[in-house]
């Protein structure tokens, strides 16, 4: 019983390594099926491809992209280069400014939205009308209206992040069982103190959740607003763009290899930064991981 | 309604009991015969506007509970029993009538609705601890939440409490850590931090399996033999009430109002050994006819809970 409860993190580990392994080693085969496609062993698959219209040098979609090793081996080389780490640095500001003023802004009004019925009457409307708007829809308007193009993107991933922790919270507060609040009444809680002791304690879960999902989607808004405003500097080359314009231009200077290496970094970046929220997210909440 | 004589004293020696129980758990507990916490209900009446007309839950109702007594309250699900206690605690209004504690009005036509306090605190249904409190944090919610005990005090009187009421090692555990069991008696001992003068009980035990239900009641009369505070107490198992009770209400479904009201001549300090007992089963028999007249009534009117 002892054994296998010990042994389930470290075997759901090894199935992880498994599949990523797989991956890679289906990639790397794909990526070479040019070498394997010229040869005459191959003359009737070429042709079964070109009769379903097809090329026929090279496996469709996969032979196309670089291989593992090529990126590996690119990855290596930019390692030391400066600006890629600035392009990081550039994100990373970008995500977290926008993603902590999303914090800042968003969880006291989803509170004033859950709390009070003529703010949530007043503001809920408008919130529901602009929440559907995309993010990046925002991006041409946000160059328009911010004076530095920093301001505008970071503006954009603070919607990214903003709208999620909102409902997030709304919602949160609005769940918590009606039983809490008579138990604390009958006890003699007075509203301040409802308000202290049971509805933030009772939202905090729903807080981290916002924040775990609102930082994925930062994330995700920052690349593509680095994209479409050409890097928010006018520095070329590789350095001080961020990740996403370090993606765009390694597709425009014909690095594939680099555009895997960008898109890589990004998938790290998201993944350790959602993981360092919910560490503290479980530290916050320690009542629902000791159960 | 019949006016049963509602002071109760334990004189009689227990020639009821045919099964010798274990020494030392019979000990007569040093009675202080507690002085508040009496509630009258005279007259409540009741009425809910719904969307398909009005419903009337509680109708003609009054009770005479003593300082310090366990009166439990038998009726079928959604008699309007849970509508009772809900006046009483101030959680809903009354359509008429009065209810007073200790001779002061809580409610009546003038002030339909009780002021919400701690000296009547409720046991719910299916629990109200704070999941983001540990065992201990619940238990002094009330006086450090009001001031009238420091942390360092309130710690103190948790600690004691908790030990009396077997609760010792699970202080520092979350709700969502320990039994269900454990659970109802942790939110027993948060509602009686407040030194309420009633406790108000509804069906706290009613998602128990039946072993673990016998070991709560047995739980609860101690705590009540520690601290005689008065106890109004929902339930739909009437062995649950004569067990617990010293009177039993048995309420008519829809309106509910007392169909009658007996006084349990069974002494305290009783333990699980009463259950076998013979005077026990003559209570049980004439009181479980009225009550499942009751339940057919509400089966049959497709009642379901309230």
């Amino acid at each position: 019983m002892n054994a296998t409860a010990k042994g389930a993190p470290a075997l759901s580990f090894a199935r992880g390594v498994v599949s990523i392994a797989v991956v890679l080693l289906l990639w790397e085969l794909g990526a070479r099926s040019k070498h394997w496609m010229a040869g005459d062993l191959s003359a009737p698959l070429r042709a079964t491809l070109g009769a379903l219209g097809f090329k026929t040098s090279y496996l469709p979609c996969v032979g196309a992209a670089p291989p593992p090793t090529g990126v590996l081996r690119s990855w290596a080389a930019i390692l030391t280069d400066v600006g890629y780490w600035q392009s990081w640095a550039k994100s990373f500001l970008r995500v977290s400014g926008g993603f902590t003023a999303a914090m800042v802004v968003g969880i006291p009004f989803g509170l004033l939205l859950a709390v009070n019925r003529t703010a949530f009457g007043v503001a809920f409307p408008l919130f529901e009308v602009l929440r559907p708007i995309p993010p990046l829809a925002w991006v041409p308007a946000s160059i328009i209206f911010w004076p530095t193009q920093e301001l505008s993107i970071s503006f954009v991933t603070f919607l990214g992040a903003f709208y999620t922790i909102v409902i997030n919270v709304v919602g949160g507060a609005k769940a918590i069982d009606v039983r809490y609040f008579q138990a604390a009444r009958s006890m003699g809680s007075s509203r301040w103190d409802l308000f202290r002791r049971i509805i933030l304690p009772g939202t905090l879960p729903s807080i981290v959740v916002g924040a775990v999902v609102g930082m994925g989607i930062t994330w995700e808004v920052v690349v593509a607003a680095e994209m479409i405003s050409g890097g928010g500097s006018q520095i070329g080359g590789t350095s001080g763009g961020g990740l996403g314009f370090f993606i765009w231009n390694s597709y425009v200077g014909g690095s594939y290899e680099q555009i895997v290496v960008g898109m890589i970094s990004i998938g790290i970046a998201g993944f350790v930064s959602s993981e360092l929220l919910r560490l503290l997210g479980r530290r916050v909440t320690p009542w629902l991981s000791q159960r | 309604m019949t006016a049963a004589p509602f002071v109760h004293r334990e004189t009689a020696a227990p020639a009821w009991r045919d099964v010798p129980v274990a020494p030392g758990r019979t000990a007569p507990v040093a009675e202080a015969t507690p002085t508040r916490g009496a509630i009258r209900i005279e007259n409540v009446v009741k009425v809910y506007g719904g969307r398909s007309g009005a419903v009337t839950a509680v109708d003609g109702c009054s009770l005479d509970i003593a300082a310090g007594e366990i009166f439990m309250v038998v009726g079928p699900s959604g008699c309007g029993k849970t509508t009772l206690l809900n006046a009483v605690a101030g959680f809903h209004d009354i359509s008429g009538g009065r209810i007073s504690l200790d001779g002061q009005v809580l409610c009546d036509s003038a002030r339909p609705q009780a002021p919400r306090g701690s000296d009547r605190v409720v046991v719910f249904q299916n629990g109200a601890l704070f999941p983001w409190r540990t065992n201990l944090e619940n238990v002094i919610f009330g006086p450090v939440m009001q001031r009238k005990l420091s942390k360092r005090d309130a710690i103190d009187k948790a600690m004691d409490m908790m030990a009396d009421a077997g609760l010792s090692g699970v202080e520092h555990s979350y709700p969502a850590e320990v039994s269900s069991g454990v659970r109802r008696r942790v939110e027993i001992v948060r509602a009686l931090m407040n030194d309420p003068k009633v406790l108000l009980l509804d069906e706290p035990y009613r998602a128990l399996d039946a072993l673990t239900k016998s070991v709560m009641h047995e739980a609860l009369l101690r705590i009540y033999y520690k601290n005689k505070v008065t106890i109004f107490f929902i339930t739909h198992d009437l062995e649950e009430a004569i067990f617990l009770g010293h009177k039993v209400a048995v309420m008519t479904t829809r309106p509910c109002r007392p169909k009658m009201i007996l006084t349990v001549d069974i002494p305290h300090p009783r333990d699980y050994s009463v259950l076998t007992s013979k005077r026990f089963r003559e209570l049980a028999r004439a009181t479980s006819a009225a009550v499942h007249e009751e339940a057919l009534k509400a089966f049959q009117s497709g009642e379901r809970e309230g």
